[in-house]
């Protein structure tokens, strides 16, 4: 009896784990991202230990907040823990609308000149660091930082200029909707978003997506009543238009 | 029920409600004073007394009476506060107390009176040393049972052992002080506790209930329920002195860290754990640096060391001075270190994940910021809060990680909790175009909160400058927008410069929305309206509002969340 427990347990020896181990199949090497954006990056997601810069574009051109939001959200949902660095005016408010918990986000506004300490020491404890890149930063600390990232396994999401990303996404458009002369309001925005990297996403993309959508401010049709905002077709962020070359992570998740 | 009551001394201050107020509020009790609850008077001073005052009296009977009268509320929390000096001075002589109510605390008179040498010295005693510590005037009474001898402190008096019975005997049926049932009573003819004990136990039982039949046993003299004896708080401070001065951030720490241990031991003994914890330090000047933390979880001996460490730190070595919140750099070493629990609770013991993961990764996160907290100081990692509020920064507050997650302001997040966010995408969320958060105030919420009319409608921007920036709003003409007494808008804004960025063209605005807020403080400038607009190039849009006479930027709206 007791020799086959053993026996039992070792043939199980391999097939269990904790959750928190890193998974040599690669099913929990990646975070979750939204389906909408799956197509941008080379493993469909956030690869444990990858770059994923997000370009602030020479004027700060808008929208990169926003990108950053409906990355982190997915992980956020899905249990893990995000801390934003050196960005003083980052909105709570849309974090939250976006999806993120509140309660497993760190923020660190001001990090001063210990900005690659404070980093560092997130990458050994928070699955996904984003932080705003310091105007100088020698290129021997990024290199280090990736390679930290790289070893324990957390995705580092530098927002500004970085060179050596596995993916860097950049806002190039953002037309808001709902707002005219006087009248309405802000409802949703479409932004389209191109990224460029190495390797498996050498080749460029662009999508268009809705950042924020429409479904916290949508008005219920008048014909449709109020009792049935599920007959509504689900309008989450979703690809507007079809991507020029490539992917098809089209539609409602 | 055991065997005969127990000999009880209990010592009862007359009149405690109108004496707890001289002590701690400074009512003369000399003077006329009433305690005054729901408008009846529950307690009064000799003086009033004397001036026809009675226990139940309204107070405008009362005041007509006795025009010069004194009227104090009634306060419960003031009696027991007031009654504790008593209670500890009463502790000093005998072993054992229990307070039956404030004015009045109860005691085993064996013991006291065979070590004081008989029942009348140590009644005397008790009565005189609580008269010198606290000066509180007090009378004793000894019987068989805690009722018993409440009649007994009333007159003072000391009832043999076994006289119980015939003490209560002659007693009205108005001092079991259930006045339902003294009523009833006496309608029934019965108006001594002895005519009550003579009744049958279960025809009382029968007719009046379980608490007639105890209010018959007290009658009888049969109160032989044991004294419920206070356990007295223990005291669960640690203190560490030094002969020589700390000056050292790092010794400091060490020292701190020594004392924690001692601190979880002293805990660990009495079964608690502790989630508040004043630290205090002293330096050889005598400056004092006292400073509460707050955890939301419990304080282990590492979490309270690097607590110390930071307290110290920024204090020692002033490193970390932001402005002038910080005290002034002590002028000598620490020769004393306290720690204070403050809040504390039993321990239930470490609660892990089913499989053991949410606390592993949560407990790694905690390491990495709390390591960060170590290198910029507890305030430079925060958390954000969701709350009630109008504008996007009021709505956010941010807390020092690791501290309680309490919002700035009462009410319901501006967001559904995360439940209904995105995700469930079968329950959108709908909103009504006209601004209608207050709609969803209260929305299955048990307590009243409030329901911010005016706050802005989702999408929540996603940069919220954490101080506006001024902004000028002009029309095509290039004159100033101003918003007039009657809320309309000038003319249409078409440009835009924010701080000393160049010009950008508006594309699209709203409003303005008035926001009437802190209203009566500010009367002047309670218009202030809100209004937003959208322009094609970067930034293109932002919210603002208008406070006094200037156009401010509050957020950019167009950087706004991706609200998914």
């Amino acid at each position: 009896m007791a020799g086959r427990m053993v026996v039992g347990s070792a043939a199980l020896a391999d097939l269990v784990r904790p959750a928190s181990a890193p998974d040599p199949a690669g099913g929990h090497r990646v975070l979750p991202v939204r389906a909408e954006l799956t197509g941008l990056l080379p493993n469909r997601g956030l690869r444990r230990g990858s770059t994923v810069a997000v370009g602030a574009g020479q004027p700060r051109r808008s929208g990169a907040t926003s990108l950053i939001l409906a990355l982190l959200a997915e992980a956020s949902r899905a249990g893990s823990w995000c801390a934003v660095v050196g960005v003083p005016t980052f909105g709570a408010g849309a974090a939250a609308e976006a999806g993120i918990a509140l309660d497993r986000l760190a923020l660190v506004p001001d990090p001063g000149p210990e900005w690659p300490t404070v980093v560092a020491a997130l990458i050994d404890g928070v699955d996904v660091v984003v932080t705003a890149v310091p105007a100088t930063v020698s290129a021997s600390v990024a290199t280090r930082l990736a390679a930290r990232a790289r070893q324990r396994g957390s995705v580092l999401v530098p927002y500004g200029r970085w060179d050596g990303a596995d993916v860097t996404l950049q806002v190039v458009r953002g037309v808001w909707q709902g707002l005219g002369a006087g009248r309405g309001r802000l409802r949703r925005r479409e932004v389209t978003v191109s990224a460029r990297g190495r390797g498996a996403a050498a080749r460029p993309k662009e999508i268009k997506v809705w950042l924020p959508g429409d479904e916290l401010t949508r008005v219920i049709p008048r014909s449709a009543g109020l009792g049935a905002p599920s007959a509504a077709p689900s309008r989450r962020l979703r690809v507007v238009a079809p991507p020029a070359c490539t992917l098809a992570a089209a539609g409602p998740a | 029920m055991s065997g005969v009551p127990q000999r009880t001394l209990l010592l009862w201050c007359p009149d405690w409600p109108v004496l707890a107020a001289e002590i701690v509020d400074g009512v003369p009790a000399t003077d006329p004073v009433v305690v005054l609850h729901a408008n009846r008077v529950i307690a009064c001073s000799e003086r009033a007394r004397a001036e026809g005052i009675r226990r139940g009296l309204r107070r405008r009977e009362a005041q007509g009476r006795c025009p010069h009268l004194t009227v104090v509320d009634h306060d419960p929390g003031r009696d027991v506060r007031a009654f504790e000096p008593v209670v500890a001075a009463v502790e000093e002589v005998v072993a054992g107390v229990e307070v039956i109510r404030p004015g009045a605390c109860a005691t085993a008179a064996r013991g006291p009176s065979r070590y004081l040498g008989g029942e009348e010295a140590a009644a005397e005693r008790i009565v005189e040393h609580v008269a010198q510590s606290c000066a509180v005037e007090s009378q004793a009474g000894i019987a068989d049972g805690v009722f018993a001898a409440g009649l007994a402190a009333r007159e003072g008096r000391i009832v043999a052992p076994g006289g119980t019975r015939e003490f209560l005997a002659a007693r009205p049926v108005e001092a079991l002080g259930r006045p339902a049932l003294a009523d009833l009573l006496r309608r029934l003819g019965v108006r001594t506790l002895g005519e009550f004990a003579a009744l049958p136990a279960g025809d009382v039982l029968a007719r009046f209930g379980f608490d007639g039949a105890l209010a018959h046993r007290l009658a009888g003299g049969r109160d032989d329920r044991p004294l419920a004896v206070r356990q007295p708080p223990a005291d669960l401070t640690v203190t560490a002195d030094y002969d020589e001065p700390v000056d050292r951030v790092d010794a400091a720490a060490f020292a701190a860290r020594m004392l924690a241990e001692r601190l979880h031991e002293r805990l660990a003994g009495y079964g608690l754990a502790c989630t508040r914890l004043g630290i205090e330090a002293v330096t050889a000047h005598g400056q004092e640096l006292h400073r509460v933390w707050r955890h939301d979880g419990l304080l282990t001996a590492a979490a309270i060391a690097d607590r110390v460490r930071w307290q110290l730190d920024g204090w020692l070595s002033g490193s970390n001075g932001r402005g002038g919140t910080r005290p002034a750099r002590p002028t000598a070493g620490i020769v004393r270190l306290r720690l204070v629990p403050d809040g504390v609770l039993a321990q239930a013991g470490l609660q892990p994940g089913l499989w053991g993961e949410t606390g592993e990764e949560r407990e790694r996160a905690h390491r990495a910021l709390s390591r960060v907290q170590g290198i910029l100081g507890p305030e430079a990692v925060v958390t954000a809060v969701l709350g009630g509020g109008r504008s996007p920064a009021d709505q956010v507050r941010l807390v020092p990680w690791g501290d309680e997650r309490a919002p700035a302001r009462p009410g319901p997040p501006p967001l559904p909790p995360a439940g209904a966010a995105p995700g469930a995408a079968s329950a959108p969320v709908v909103v009504p175009a006209g601004g209608g958060a207050g709609r969803r105030a209260g929305r299955g919420r048990a307590v009243a909160e409030p329901p911010w009319p005016g706050r802005i409608p989702p999408p929540a921007p996603a940069v919220v400058l954490p101080t506006p920036l001024p902004a000028d709003v002009r029309d095509a003409a290039g004159e100033p927008v101003v918003v007039s007494a009657r809320l309309t808008v000038s003319a249409a804004p078409a440009r835009l410069t924010v701080g000393d960025g160049r010009p950008a063209e508006i594309t699209g605005w709203a409003g303005p929305w008035p926001v009437d807020e802190r209203g009566g403080r500010r009367p002047r400038r309670a218009a202030g309206p809100g209004s937003r607009c959208a322009w094609p190039t970067a930034p293109p849009c932002c919210s603002r509002s208008r406070a006094g006479s200037g156009w401010w930027r509050r957020s950019m709206t167009e950087r706004r969340g991706s609200a998914g």
